[in-house]
């Protein structure tokens, strides 16, 4: 799609909130029961204003908090109903019991999780604390840069979600007010294309079905299945790998945008990467950027499929990188390092590689990120391609006092 | 970073529409196939307090989301912001500042310390009384940028303001605007 050319698909100016309430006006789902929280309010404001004004169809429920939202849309989903929902931050915990429910009972909801720090001390900004808590709850993951890829990204929620090899719910997350309220370009799908995209809900097994009823998520016993729910939900979430890279490899024969699991940039011959997720990694190919003019062999693998992870393609991607660096937003106190971190050297060692590796923690509580702050992280891995050590404790990035 | 980057830093008080203005600019950007970003530095919102936003344009897709730290442009929207805040702060030498006053540049130079930057000032909140009788000075303010910095043209503002903007505003608002428009390109001196 050409911006200049094509009239049906001309660039826009919008904030990334902006973006995905006008992808949830296309789908048009048939609930969203969500609660405003900074920084994704205007997420449920706008959506709000669409059912308002009657330019969508969507019962929209409006509850007294996250726990209750997260309640409506599994009740909602497990009645065969498409349903969306949005959140960040403390409404993200709030909701915690319940994630784990809607995955259990295997409902593909789709969720927006505008990216922001837990408190303390009390923090609007970004920081990756709230989803990378929610990783094992059984949720699909899908980190995105900008406002056109968390808009994509939401388009191809349900495709993937509803899938009968997947049955799983699915978070999408963009960074909090550096994505959410900044206004960047976004290149739309007419409505059409979005209806032809995800088509109609599939029917599975619901509540309303009053020829084939079902209980959902009742009390197992000790001598249940849970178990083997467990496993279940497990084999979902290898399948997911397949099907979310059929999503992507089919959304990219519609709009030319392709996304893969990791997006790699200048790794074919890399001897040095970092690997990073959501807006900063437009600072990392800047500097890998810079690096390559230089004649380092930089590269920069972007985290797109958190959940499952692509474990994999990461060993994949970096079998000949001498020294890798994980950028995490988000950090798990007392533990080896970053979640990101933790994920990745645990790929590495399945896959018996062995390259170096240092874990950056930036970004806490919307602690902004420049170039030159990357560029410390990348000297660093430069130096121990060259032969040095890499810390084996966490180097924090633009640090104040450092 | 590509060489076509232009880095621009707005300065306002809460309501007085920095962030609105940055938001025409990447509006008319994306009438004309540029690349663009617009973002307030987040904080508390409070009406009459200072606040920062900032512009980024460019012919190659932009990939750094950091604040800007060294802006070419620097608008100031209130002049009485100019010994509250440093607008100069990180803008290099050869930076420009626009400053909404009535005073000419070489009065607000004897009174303020801008280095060597260029300064230049509008009227831009008398021209908005004038034309909209309302003192935002927003629209005056885009062409004054419009015209130091030749990123987008005097007539691809009217045109803003005649199709987008006339899509939400009665056409006596919008004449009104593009009126601003021209008194802003006309008005601003060095």
């Amino acid at each position: 799609m050409s911006a200049t050319t094509d009239t049906q698909h001309l660039i826009q100016a919008v904030t990334g909130n902006q973006a995905v309430a006008m992808a949830m006006k296309q789908i048009d789902p048939d609930v969203v029961a969500a609660y405003p929280i900074t920084p994704q309010t205007d997420v449920v404001q706008e959506f709000a204003e669409y059912v308002a004004a009657g330019s969508v169809k969507a019962n929209f429920v409006t509850v007294e908090s996250e726990h209750s939202a997260m309640s409506a849309c599994i009740g909602s989903a497990s009645a065969g109903a498409r349903t969306m929902t949005a959140t960040s931050s403390a409404g993200f915990a709030l909701m915690w019991e319940m994630l784990y429910i809607a995955a259990s009972m295997r409902c593909p909801i789709v969720m927006t999780t505008v990216n922001r720090a837990l408190s303390g001390p009390i923090n609007i900004h970004c920081d990756h604390s709230d989803s990378m808590g929610g990783r094992d709850s059984g949720w699909v993951q899908i980190y995105n840069e900008d406002a056109q890829e968390a808009y994509d990204a939401t388009i191809m929620g349900f495709p993937i979600a509803e899938h009968a090899d997947v049955r799983l719910p699915v978070m999408n997350m963009y960074d909090g007010f550096i994505i959410s309220g900044a206004i960047g370009p976004l290149q739309a799908l007419t409505d059409d294309e979005v209806k032809a995209f995800i088509g109609d809900a599939p029917t599975y097994p619901n509540l309303l079905n009053t020829d084939e009823p079902m209980t959902f998520g009742p009390f197992d016993g000790l001598h249940g299945f849970y178990f083997e729910h467990k496993i279940a939900q497990q084999r979902a979430m290898d399948r997911a790998l397949n099907v979310i890279q059929g999503v992507y490899d089919r959304f990219a024969a519609v709009t030319g945008r392709q996304y893969n699991h990791l997006m790699t940039y200048c790794m074919e011959d890399a001897d040095i990467a970092m690997v990073v997720a959501n807006s900063a990694a437009g600072n990392a190919r800047i500097v890998a950027d810079q690096l390559r003019a230089e004649g380092v062999k930089a590269g920069v693998i972007k985290l797109r499929t958190f959940r499952p992870f692509p474990t994999a393609e990461y060993a994949k991607a970096l079998a000949n990188v001498k020294a890798v660096g994980v950028m995490d937003r988000a950090d798990s106190f007392g533990g080896v390092g970053g979640p990101l971190y933790m994920e990745l050297l645990s790929a590495l060692y399945q896959y018996d590689i062995r390259a170096k590796t240092a874990n950056f923690i930036y970004g806490l509580g919307g602690r902004d990120i420049f170039p030159q702050d990357v560029e410390t992280g990348f000297r660093l891995l430069q130096a121990a391609a060259e032969g040095a050590d890499l810390p084996k404790s966490r180097v924090y990035l633009n640090m104040k006092g450092a | 970073m590509s060489s076509s980057l232009t880095e621009i830093r707005w300065h306002g008080r809460g309501g007085q529409g920095a962030v609105t203005a940055a938001k025409m600019v990447a509006e008319i950007a994306a009438e004309h196939g540029k690349c663009f970003q617009a973002f307030p530095e987040y904080g508390p919102e409070r009406s009459g307090a200072p606040i920062v936003a900032f512009t980024r344009l460019s012919d190659d897709p932009i990939q750094c989301y950091s604040a800007v730290e060294h802006p070419a442009i620097v608008l100031v929207l209130d002049e009485t912001l100019l010994s509250v805040v440093d607008v100069t702060d990180g803008a290099p030498a050869d930076a420009a500042v626009i400053v909404n006053t009535e005073k000419s540049p070489s009065e607000i130079k004897k009174v303020f310390d801008f280095g060597k930057r260029r300064v230049y000032t509008i009227p831009a909140t008398k021209i908005a009384k004038q034309t909209l009788g309302r003192a935002i000075p927003n629209t005056p303010m885009v062409s004054a940028l419009s015209k130091i910095t030749g990123q987008f043209s005097l007539g691809e503002i009217e045109d803003h303001l005649r199709h987008t903007f006339g899509k939400k505003f009665p056409p006596k608002v919008v004449e009104a605007n593009v009126e601003a428009a021209h008194m802003g390109f006309e008005e601003v001196q060095e």
